[in-house]
């Protein structure tokens, strides 16, 4: 299992906010498919899938906050 | 890192977003170094991921009823409305070039915006907190920008002709109670889209054209 981490978008941006998942829980995903979009304040940001796999948990939905270094979502790889 | 200009000139909105989207894939697949599109809008009102209902001082049909179009599009930010008075820059840049840093990005931007304008003796500054260019309260250019594989797009726009104004009334621009204004209305004098075309596309390239 991998894991999806919201990695660091620039200096003193600690946090942002899920604002579309491209993929449902169970879909298979590619590496570097969109797999997250996050709002931070004027910009979006698509955050490509780590690896290959499946969906297999998305931790926090459309509209949740996320600080940096947080599990977005687990990728079953196997 | 080559900066390519790609000047679509009056444009549709839509012709534009395919020119963007299609000048993001060759700049994430290294087709391309980095572009940098400049336009102006038929009139036009978007809708960012921000973007509420509230965003909207008119209705939806309303707004179309006047012949001007409405679209969500993925860039970050409330509404905004786009005319052919002001001029729309898309800067397509991979990031991976300069700093991975979305807070750089725009500050990056804005200090654009105001040495562009600066160029034409106004006096712009930033609002810390409220991303864009401003003459003390009132908004001058807009920023809104999109970010794919380090990849940005959308950008900003600066608002030039003084009678394209009044349709920033249909919105809250950001979402917010603000009053914006023009580069016609603070010099008080006839600016042409060319002038400020030049003064940015200098900037562009001196700060951001040569890595």
């Amino acid at each position: 299992m991998v894991n999806v981490i919201l990695p660091e978008l620039g200096e003193g941006i600690t946090k942002a906010t899920v604002s579309y998942w491209f993929f449902k829980v169970g879909e298979k995903v590619k590496e570097k498919d969109d797999l997250v979009e996050l709002t931070t304040d004027k910009a979006t940001f698509n955050l490509p899938s780590p690896c290959s796999g499946v969906l297999s948990e998305i931790l926090h939905s459309e509209g949740e906050s996320v600080e940096v270094g947080q599990v977005l979502a687990l990728i079953d790889n196997t | 890192m080559k900066l390519e200009v790609i000047d679509l000139g009056l444009v549709d909105y839509l012709e534009a977003w395919d020119v963007q989207k299609d000048t993001l894939a060759k700049v994430i697949n290294n087709d391309l170094d980095s572009a940098l599109i400049l336009c102006r809008h038929y009139p036009v009102v978007t809708l960012g991921r921000a973007a509420s209902r509230k965003s909207l001082r008119l209705g939806e049909e309303l707004i179309r009823e006047k012949g001007i179009k409405l679209y969500n599009i993925e860039r970050g930010g409330d509404a905004t409305y786009h005319g052919p008075g002001q001029l729309t820059v898309y800067p397509v840049l991979n990031l991976g070039y300069f700093k991975k840093d979305i807070h750089w990005f725009l500050r990056e931007l804005e200090s654009l915006i105001i040495s562009s304008l600066a160029d034409l003796n106004l006096p712009v500054s930033r609002v810390e907190g409220f991303t864009g260019a401003w003459i003390g309260n009132k908004k001058i250019a807009s920023i809104g920008i999109a970010i794919k594989h380090w990849v940005t797009y959308h950008g900003l726009s600066i608002n030039i002709k003084k009678d394209d104004l009044a349709n920033f009334g249909l919105i809250r621009p950001c979402g917010m109670d603000i009053k914006v204004t023009s580069l016609e209305e603070e010099l008080g004098r006839q600016v042409s889209v060319e002038e400020v075309r030049s003064s940015l596309l200098n900037k562009f390239s001196g700060r951001l054209g040569n890595n």
